[in-house]
């Protein structure tokens, strides 16, 4: 199992990485080999296994419906990069 | 096409909807933070749901309890192991760059709701439902398009709010059935206090995935390519964006022939004022969200007597609760469904009404006329209506007993709205006192001598002459009853010698 430089390109642009030609070379042999390591579990017979959806055994962790505190605004916002005293501030989000 | 709904158009429509609904929890689903709208920005944040490092979400009892009711009155089959999973992209107005939703073991699937219309407009149909997950809400952007370039600015308030997403399967088959079926939903979850289900403050939004299935004149079928409806703020806009949505694929697909699967899905934005559709970003595909386990959060395990103790405890469901009253009061299905339509609380008031005066059909035009006018132009609830079931009783008593006649009752009922006062009070004060056996004969007697040419009309068998009569009575004493006028009359004048 081996993946593509096409594949990983697409997985650094959905997580908003900007690789260079270099970094993609290199990540396309470094992931394939941990993909390939992980694929050695193909090669149990896993029919018989529940899926694990949590590695604790516990279940139904609830806590009651009542309201606490919040922050106050001012330390909400205090370490964004850009905040006018009550919203965070980004770059201009258009359109949709 | 049997199925379609305008028998006209020469293709089928197909719509399913994707409804979210905010959950009437006081606390967001995994912090302690008040889930409330309207709050100054960014005042109810907190690490978990600003999404800092070290801090860990807890899920939030009732939000759950709400959804699983919510989703067996839809029918759905309530699952007994569920869990949690991380839906990762990037936004500014989702903090820890993933929503906690649920992927492929979501808590509950394969409901149905059933869309009635009370018009009968079209058939009543059966909609599927694919599933009713849980997940968390995002929070809201907000940019001054004035302002030019000027940054976004975010408030996080509603971030990890509880969100009900509910997934119906594409049964619908017209844009007046996805208006229908919509109120029936909201109706539903506002009568379960699952939901305000308010569109204007966002706890209710819905997208719409819509194509035709078009004949071709060889039996095949072509099917245009579905397209996502989004941006409707209201049911009307739904309406109006399907309609609009429809005719343009049509046209779009004689133009071009283009058919599902030569194009990727595409969603487009719906703009109310220029009442048209724009195209939108390509969606991207569902692994493009590279979902996995929530590790943070442990899954729910439920035993079947838990599932039934939440059944237990369901409130009537509107259409349960329609079904009765016209069962229990003798009105129509279309006047159950307008009092149902108002809410439990109208509702309540009605039946207390009906038992008060015994006669449903009455209290029912009453409601629908005199109490929901007041309501309608006042902009109130049912609970901040000034007058009491028995004080409404009260006049509709009078009316049938012949004190006065339904619009006398009517003036008095509107008095008693404005002022507040009972009955009595209102009555005493406009000097409406019900006329006595003997006077009301005396004036009979006195309409009668003063009359010679309707008396000779109603002898010679004209009896609709006497109601000449009426008119003069009303002016000589505005209180009298006009059936009691005109029998009186009849009589008198039957027992007059023959000309």
């Amino acid at each position: 199992m081996s993946l593509s430089r096409d594949d990983v390109a697409k997985v650094a642009a959905l997580a908003r990485l900007a690789l260079s030609e270099d970094e993609l070379e290199q990540m396309t042999r470094e992931l394939s080999k941990i993909v390939g390591f992980v694929s050695l579990l193909e090669e149990l017979d896993t029919s018989d296994v529940e899926p694990l959806a949590h590695p604790l055994g516990t279940t139904n962790v609830f806590r009651e419906d009542e309201p606490a505190p919040s922050l106050p605004v001012e330390l909400a916002i205090a370490t964004a990069p850009k905040q006018d005293g009550e919203c965070f501030l980004v770059p201009a989000v258009l359109g949709d | 096409m049997s199925e379609s709904t305008d028998n006209t158009a020469p293709y089928t429509t197909v719509i399913g909807l994707e409804v979210h609904v905010q959950l009437l929890t006081k606390t967001k689903l995994f912090c302690s933070c008040e889930n409330r709208f309207g709050a100054p920005p960014n005042t109810l944040t907190c690490p978990v749901c600003l999404g800092l490092p070290g801090s860990l979400p807890v899920m939030n009892r009732e939000a759950f309890r709400l959804a699983v009711r919510a989703a067996s009155a839809l029918d759905c089959t309530i699952a007994e192991f569920t869990k949690w999973d991380r839906k990762n992209y990037f936004y500014p107005d989702l903090p820890k760059g993933y929503q906690i939703s649920q992927f492929d073991l979501p808590f509950s699937e394969h409901g149905q709701l059933e869309a009635i219309d009370p018009k009968g407009g079209f058939a009543p149909r059966t909609v599927r439902i694919l599933r009713v997950h849980l997940e968390e809400d995002a929070g809201k952007s907000m940019h001054d398009e004035a302002a030019g370039t000027a940054d976004s600015r975010i408030d996080l308030n509603r971030t990890g709010t509880p969100l009900l997403e509910i997934v119906s399967q594409p049964d619908l088959r017209s844009a007046a059935e996805a208006r229908c079926w919509l109120g029936e939903l909201r109706l539903l979850l506002v009568y379960l206090g699952v939901s305000d289900c308010n569109m204007q403050e966002g706890s209710l939004r819905v997208d719409a995935n819509v194509n035709l299935h078009i004949p071709r004149a060889d039996g095949s079928l072509a099917k245009t390519p579905i397209v996502e409806i989004k941006n409707m703020n209201s049911f009307r806009s739904v309406e109006r964006a399907l309609t609009y949505e429809v005719a343009r694929q049509y046209e779009e697909w004689q133009a071009t022939g283009k058919e599902l699967g030569s194009a990727p899905k595409q969603t487009r934005g719906w703009d109310d004022a220029a009442g048209i559709t724009r195209g939108q970003r390509h969606k991207e595909e569902s692994s493009d969200y590279r979902y996995f386990p929530e590790p943070d959060l442990v899954p729910v395990r439920l035993t079947a007597d838990e599932i039934a103790t939440i059944r237990e405890g369901m409130p009537e469901t509107p259409r349960a609760l329609r079904q009765r009253l016209a069962d229990t009061w003798n009105i129509s299905a279309y006047d159950a469904d307008v009092l149902v339509g108002q809410g439990r609380e109208l509702v309540a008031y009605f039946e207390a009404l009906a038992k008060l005066v015994d006669d449903g059909k009455v209290a029912s035009n009453w409601m629908q006329q005199d109490v929901l006018r007041t309501l309608n132009d006042r902009g109130i609830t049912i609970d901040a209506f000034p007058v009491p079931a028995e004080g409404l009783a009260d006049v509709i008593g009078r009316v049938k007993k012949g004190d006065f006649d339904t619009s006398r009752g009517r003036d008095i009922f509107a008095e008693m709205i404005n002022s507040g006062r009972s009955a009595d009070e209102v009555v005493a004060e406009m000097g409406i006192a019900a006329v006595g056996e003997d006077e009301l004969m005396t004036l009979c007697r006195e309409l009668v001598a003063e009359n010679p040419k309707i008396v000779a009309d109603v002898q010679s068998g004209k009896q609709q002459a006497a109601g000449g009569l009426i008119g003069q009575a009303k002016k000589k004493n505005p209180n009298v009853n006009p059936g009691k006028v005109r029998e009186l009359c009849l009589k008198i004048i039957g027992e007059l010698p023959a000309p």
